[in-house]
């Protein structure tokens, strides 16, 4: 039997490190975000006047501001971020508790602004990588806040160890029921879950908008408002007063571990993936495809529904108007970024997190607007969805096998 | 005279397989050079580097002598090569001539596209090749043959001179096989040239003028159809001595295990597919459906594996009545298929081998436990099966959409024949294997009946129907004509049946006594 399986004179260990290296995705996701920040910088030195005005000095006075510019951009956007590393080298030499933890901040609050993105994204990315594509997680998050918040504050007398599991469940419960109905009906009559769940949405706003107003409004407030959720339902802080992170956090980890271990462990997991591969297999093979995309639509759903309790049992312990500001939508694209691995997703969710932390300093400091990280966002998002831009700029190797890329339904669901 | 196209030294290496092995490689102005190699030598892959797909690590190409560096398919396109994939790449909805216009678009004054100067130029192009096309047609109207020759002018038009077809008669009914060994003649007597891959020895006799046989990514030599016979192209393909045919023992059909009654289709155009059959299989027997593509098999089989719910009628698996059933109750009876559209139905091309090889048993011990899978269970039986089905593949993770068509055609086989099964639906078990596949699959096919399995054997292949069949059923227009027992089958019979002619009994005996006196 002639066996490929040895090759005589195979090249050396190293030289197929490089050329798989050059030719892989993750190599093209890193140069993507390198890229997108280089132009970013451009931009910002670009659209500044006093770029403008040094080079009518000179050129070179003009390439130095621009450079400055950039810098300045950047450096804040990074302390925004992750904090001022000279401010905590002093304030832990200071020793005073308030003080380090005001410096320290920034990098907590960035994992709080993490937080709902990895739940967002792990909705998004399961609905793709079931050949679904879930529009409706902003809707989703919508409801789950307000379940959540219901189960936060008209239970009472509960021990905290009860209680938060219980309102986080009633935040997936709401967001599953969301994603259940445009599930149940792409199954059941081949309606598109794109427009359902765009649907869905508006719903989900005006539904919460008549909520807050009608029988969920506090009514010791003039505002619409929810009563506040019972101190038992509060998701745990960490830390004392100024660093908002709490145990949301580590709870969204959690989960992004056990997606990953349902959809690449389980025979659920197996099926589902069937499912999104290739339909008409899946058929063949016995599964049920129409319990798959119920079940899938209904998952998503679900961690969508935990990225609003996460809000509302977490930071704002009540539910107000237009609470979140498109987390849902955000998702999407994060999860495209994430390769829709839940792994990825989290790496993304972090990049998201840290940037938009870090925007408001940015803002706030060099008088950048915060819409520069979405320019930067979307660069981003273009060179993964167009690898082959990255691949001829930096001259890598063309992949040997189609690059993955997402299948959706087609109109008419089958 | 340089050669219109030389190939020197062309190596390509994909993880853990070396693909093609410093190929050398020439082609003359005017001829039909026939590439033959057992699954998985690289002839796929190295037809991939010629047109840009893939690029090669090490060697050169040369056209008339000149040296040319192929990155793109545009590249191999300006360098007048073209190609026939086995999976065509036309859009149903539009017409032909706006197939062929795609990306080579001829446009007026005003930015408007010129469909009829794109036209006279195709049914130029038709006329001088007999190509017979209709430039006005829907793509998504017209048969597979017809769709071919949509694809050929597709490369006429952007002016190749190098042909290459990888398997195009592989989904072609047998007439429509002649048709275009007759267009490729023509092609030729023009001055084109054309690479041509087949796995059907006959066909590279038929009509090749030069046969290059490559095997583990190495050329093991060349010859023409007057120097070789078929049996030393299937040697010099596999390495070793292949049997063409295979010994037939005598069946002995025990209880029935497929009964069909009174059976109706609906294809998806809601045309009635499957019109009032009836049959059954037995314990230890092979039933053959021959007849043309098209003509209802497809549905049949369909129905008969949940895939498609019949309109009225019975179909009893063991007793077990199932038409209404899903796929996952009739495999559980003890049913296994193998089915016709490999990439489309049969495997999940995004997973690797070993997940592929557990598609439809998942969910059994010892593949999983409760809910988590046993991913060591899992690649040891992969392993096994790999090793047992002669899968070429570096692992068994590696994706199926690696493997080469035969190789994953395997992956399928292997998976079915490996449960404990009764009855096997078996839809064109052999398609794009080579001669030594289909001889290892026939034996397992023979040694399933033998074990009393009962085999329901659906194939275009009149001679593997004849060969392994023990009553043969033709199917035309959804009905079927006649069952016949193989003994009295033969080639001109069925052929007559399966152009929708019932012969009388004299002819039928008639036609046996000649073949009988044939073969003394
Ligand atoms: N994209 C790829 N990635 C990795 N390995 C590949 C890839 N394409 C082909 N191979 C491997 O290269 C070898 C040659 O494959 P190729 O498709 O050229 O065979 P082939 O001669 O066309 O076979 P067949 O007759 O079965 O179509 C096989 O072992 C296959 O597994
Ligand atoms: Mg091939």
């Amino acid at each position: 039997m002639e066996n490929q399986k040895q090759t005589q004179n195979k090249p050396s260990g190293i030289a197929v490190f490089f050329d798989e290296l050059s030719k892989s995705s993750g190599m093209v996701t890193f140069l993507a975000i390198l890229t997108g920040i280089l132009i970013a910088g451009l931009l910002v030195a670009l659209t500044t006047v006093e770029v403008y005005d040094a080079f009518s000095i000179s050129f070179w006075s003009g390439i130095k501001e621009a450079l400055r510019t950039a810098w300045n951009t950047y450096s804040s956007l990074f302390i925004g971020a992750f904090g001022d590393p000279k401010k905590i080298a002093a304030a832990f030499q200071g020793g005073d508790g308030l003080e380090i933890r005001r410096a320290i901040n920034p990098f907590f609050e960035s994992l709080v602004q993490t937080t709902p993105f990895i739940f967002g994204g792990l909705s998004v990315a399961l609905g793709f990588r079931v050949g679904l594509f879930n529009i409706g997680a902003e809707g989703q998050l919508f409801i789950g806040a307000m379940t959540s918040v219901y189960a936060g504050y008209a239970i009472t007398g509960l021990p905290a160890y009860i209680h938060i599991p219980l309102a986080l469940l009633a935040g997936a419960a709401g967001g599953a029921a969301w994603g259940f109905v445009p599930g149940y009906l792409k199954a059941k009559t081949g309606a598109h879950e794109v427009i359902i769940t765009i649907m869905m949405n508006y719903i989900a706003f005006k539904l919460s908008d008549f909520m807050l107003r009608g029988p969920m409004k506090d009514p010791n407030e003039y505002t619409p408002k929810t009563p506040w959720i019972q101190e038992s339902a509060q998701l745990t802080r960490l830390f004392p007063d100024t660093i908002r992170f709490h145990i949301g956090f580590f709870i969204a980890l959690g989960v992004a571990y056990f997606v990953y271990w349902l959809l690449f462990k389980t025979t659920w997991g197996f099926e589902l993936r069937t499912v999104g591969s290739n339909p008409n297999g899946a058929r063949y093979a016995g599964i049920n495809t129409t319990k798959a995309t119920v079940v899938a639509m209904s998952l998503a759903g679900s961690l969508a529904g935990l990225a609003g309790a996460n809000e509302v049992l977490g930071l704002n312990y009540r539910l107000v108007p237009s609470f979140t500001s498109g987390y849902g939508f955000d998702s999407i694209a994060l999860a495209l970024l994430g390769k829709n691995h839940p792994l990825g997703v989290v790496l993304s969710a972090l990049l998201f997190g840290f940037l938009r932390n870090g925007s408001r300093q940015m803002q706030l400091k060099s008088g950048v607007p915060i819409d520069i990280v979405s320019i930067l966002q979307a660069l981003i998002l273009t060179f993964i969805a167009a690898p082959a831009i990255i691949r001829s700029i930096y001259r890598l190797k063309k992949p040997d096998h189609e690059e993955e890329t997402i299948k959706v339904g087609s109109w008419g669901g089958n | 005279m340089a050669p219109l196209l030389e190939l020197r030294g062309i190596t390509k290496r994909f993880p853990g397989v070396l693909a093609n092995d410093h190929i050398d490689l020439t082609l003359e102005k005017g001829e039909i050079h026939a590439l033959l190699g057992e699954n998985g030598a690289g002839k796929t892959t190295l037809m991939n580097i010629l047109y840009g797909l893939y690029s090669q690590d090490e060697g050169d190409i040369f056209v008339n002598g000149n040296k040319v560096t192929i990155n793109e398919p545009t590249d191999a396109i300006k360098a007048g090569i073209g190609m026939v994939h086995q999976h065509f790449m036309l859009i149903p909805v539009f017409t032909v001539t706006e197939n062929i216009m795609l990306g080579e678009e001829y446009v007026k004054a005003g930015g408007f596209l010129d469909r009829k100067k794109a036209a006279a130029k195709i049914t130029e192009i038709s006329d001088k090749y007999n190509l017979n096309v209709n430039p006005d047609a829907y793509v998504r109207d017209l048969p597979v043959g017809t769709q071919q020759r949509v694809e050929i002018i597709k490369i006429l038009f952007r002016e190749a001179e190098i042909l290459i077809m990888d398997e195009p008669s592989a989904v072609l009914t047998p007439q429509e096989v002649d048709e275009l060994f007759k267009i490729m003649r023509v092609l030729v007597d023009q001055g084109k040239s054309i690479i041509f891959i087949t796995h059907k020895l006959r066909e590279v006799m038929e009509c090749a003028d030069r046969i290059t046989v490559i095997r583990g990514g190495k050329v093991i030599g060349s010859t023409t159809p007057k120097e070789a016979d078929t049996k030393k192209l299937a040697t010099m393909m596999v390495g070793r001595d292949v049997q063409l045919k295979i010994k037939k023992t005598k069946s002995d059909p025990k209880e029935t295990v497929l009964n069909v009654e009174n059976l109706r289709v609906m294809n998806s155009q809601q045309h009635l597919a499957v019109d009032d059959i009836s049959f059954n299989v037995r314990a230890g027997e092979v039933l053959g459906i021959a007849g043309v593509q098209g003509n209802g098999q497809t549905e049949l089989v369909r129905a008969l594996t949940g895939l498609l719910p019949p309109t009225e009628g019975k179909i009893e698996i063991l007793g077990q009545d199932t038409p209404q059933e899903k796929p996952r109750f009739i495999t559980e009876l003890g049913s296994a298929h193998i089915p016709e559209d490999r990439q489309k139905d049969g495997l999940i091309l995004a997973f690797p081998v070993a997940d592929n090889l557990i598609l439809n048993t998942y969910f059994h011990e010892p593949f999983s436990k409760g809910i988590t899978l046993q991913f060591d269970e899992i690649a040891n039986s992969g392993n096994a099966l790999v090793e047992k089905f002669d899968i070429r593949t570096p692992s068994v993770n590696t994706p199926v959409s690696n493997l080469s068509g035969g190789n994953q055609q395997k992956v399928i086989v292997a998976r079915e024949f490996s449960r404990p099964i009764k009855l096997l639906i078996a839809s064109q078990p052999t398609r794009g294997l080579d001669v030594g596949s289909i001889e290892y699959i026939h034996k397992r096919l023979m040694a399933k009946r033998e074990e009393g399995c009962a085999i329901l054997l659906v194939s275009t292949e009149l001679d593997e129907i004849i060969q392994l069949s023990d009553r043969i059923a033709v199917m035309y227009r959804g009905k079927i004509l006649d069952i016949l027992d193989a003994q009295d089958a033969t080639k001109e019979v069925l052929g007559l049946l399966m152009a929708g002619i019932k012969p009388s009994d004299e002819m039928k005996s008639q036609a046996k006594h000649e073949e009988q006196i044939i073969l003394t």
